[in-house]
């Protein structure tokens, strides 16, 4: 496979021959932020027209076809007009909290991004706690969501905020168990080393049964965490107007919508590092040569494509299952997601210990 | 030390930090300078079904969702806990399972109990 350290390398040494050490990290540190901050503009003008053209498929539309060819200029000109909206400021508000949410919901899944392993060779943050990072920076956004709902002097916010609080911090337990079910069987937590670890074949396929029930359970869990249907209490439109972003107009509103489309491409990119091998293509020990014609499909092809996907079957959840109600959805969590991840987890450690995987 | 550069990983987490407060601090700029600016007092009330507010938005609230809270922390301090475990149960072998099996009761004993006393219920 096509390593891209080769470049970055490359890059890094022509940059530390002209000039000190400070510098070149320097100049390598903005360029990193500018690539973060383009990929994170693009993948959300692209989510957010993927969602709304997929969307009018299910139901049998056409969706946004006017502005450019099959609608694709229309994210730009969504993009314009939300910059173009007056910034509201309310009565009654608390200022400081008001505006520091949009911060905390847009770094944290910017940080998120950032760790996420685009290709051999392409990734940015690499913690030897790598996806224990990723979960702790993801509770941050949690953060974000309810001090918008409470800041905003505004009773429908503010049940919005509650709602999600409760939401994000239970599924977030089952999301942690699955994921922590593939890190017993891996034996690491570094994102690079556990996508190296697939190379012989995709934890989903290698861990079968429990790995199988760990994808399912992260799947669901992930579809509550991002807030979308069927659990999209927190902005369930007939009861709560917007939820907690009601009181947002503007470019402000936008920072809650880009991060909600980004936290579904995070957590697509995840799944498919977890159990679907990242950037790793498809390969199966002993058929040497069906795994030489996997190598030929670039790295970063295979993640975009498997996060793509699973994005897709997140999306495809919300136009096929109808709204839960709150107490439903504390309940399947707290009664059934759970223990059964909690038993998974034991199932895993056990198949581990015997030997009983591939 | 990272894949791509030899920077270490701090620096870039504080980089990548720093580049979404960047995100949020350029796209108010520019919306701040090309948005249109107006006054009244109808626009500066909360949107309540269009009527006036009443009383205080920011108020105590239902408890139910403490309840969970607080479950929530016993749990998640427990999954972290699993943590360091998950990273060194292949080596261990069947030593890790006989370890972590009696944390494990302790953990769904917990669950049990809190199921039994009615907390998973939403009242």
């Amino acid at each position: 496979m096509f390593n891209f350290g080769t470049w970055t390398s490359a890059i890094n040494e022509a940059l530390l021959s002209v000039m000190p050490e400070w510098t070149a990290v320097l100049i390598e540190c903005v360029v990193i932020g500018v690539l973060v901050l383009l990929t994170y503009t693009v993948l959300a003008l692209f989510y957010i027209l993927y969602e709304r053209k997929l969307c009018a498929w299910f139901q049998c539309r056409l969706g946004p076809m006017r502005v450019g060819k099959w609608g694709l200029l229309q994210v730009f000109a969504d993009m314009f007009k939300i910059l173009i909206k007056e910034l509201i400021s309310l009565k009654g508000t608390d200022r400081f909290l008001f505006k520091l949410a949009p911060y905390l919901v847009i770094t944290s899944s910017v940080v998120m991004l950032a760790c996420l392993p685009w290709g051999n060779g392409l990734q940015i943050i690499n913690f030897n706690i790598g996806i224990f990072f990723v979960l702790a920076v993801s509770s941050v956004g949690v953060l974000g969501i309810l001090l918008a709902g409470w800041s905003s002097n505004n009773k429908y916010t503010l049940i919005g905020a509650m709602r999600s609080g409760a939401q994000m911090i239970s599924y977030e337990l089952s999301l942690g168990l699955a994921i922590l079910t593939i890190i017993v069987f891996a034996g690491t937590m570094n994102i690079n080393e556990l996508v190296l670890e697939q190379n012989n074949g995709w934890f989903i396929f290698r861990g079968h049964i429990p790995a199988i029930i760990a994808f399912v359970i992260y799947v669901i869990a992930a579809t509550a965490e991002t807030n979308r249907g069927p659990f999209d209490l927190p902005e369930a439109e007939h009861e709560l107007i917007a939820g907690y972003h009601t009181e947002y107009s503007g470019i402000h509103f936008g920072f809650f919508y880009l991060a909600e489309y980004l936290n579904l491409f995070i957590v697509s990119g995840i799944a498919s590092l977890m159990f679907l091998g990242g950037w790793m293509p498809l390969h199966i020990p002993g058929w040497d040569g069906f795994n030489a014609v996997m190598n030929w499909i670039p790295s970063i092809v295979w993640f975009v494509g498997k996060s793509f996907f699973i994005s897709f079957v997140i999306i495809w959840f919300k136009w096929t299952f109808p709204r839960v109600r709150i107490d439903q959805m504390l309940a399947f969590e707290w009664k059934y997601l759970m223990p059964i991840a909690l038993c998974n987890l034991i199932l895993m450690a056990v198949f581990v210990a015997l030997g009983w995987h591939f | 030390m990272n894949l791509l550069l030899e920077i270490g990983n701090g620096t870039l987490a504080i980089t990548a930090t720093l580049t979404g407060i960047l995100l949020v601090v350029a796209a108010l700029l520019i919306a701040r300078l090309i948005s249109p600016k107006s006054y009244s007092v109808k626009k500066s009330e909360p949107f309540e079904c269009g009527i006036p507010t009443r009383g205080e938005s920011m108020m105590q609230f239902k408890a139910g969702y403490y309840i969970f809270a607080i479950l929530f922390l016993i749990f998640d301090v427990e999954t972290v806990f699993l943590y360091p475990w998950a990273t060194v149960a292949r080596d261990m072998g069947t030593k890790s399972l006989l370890c972590i099996g009696i944390f494990m009761v302790i953990l769904v004993l917990g669950l049990a109990y809190a199921w039994k006393k009615g907390a998973l219920k939403w009242k």
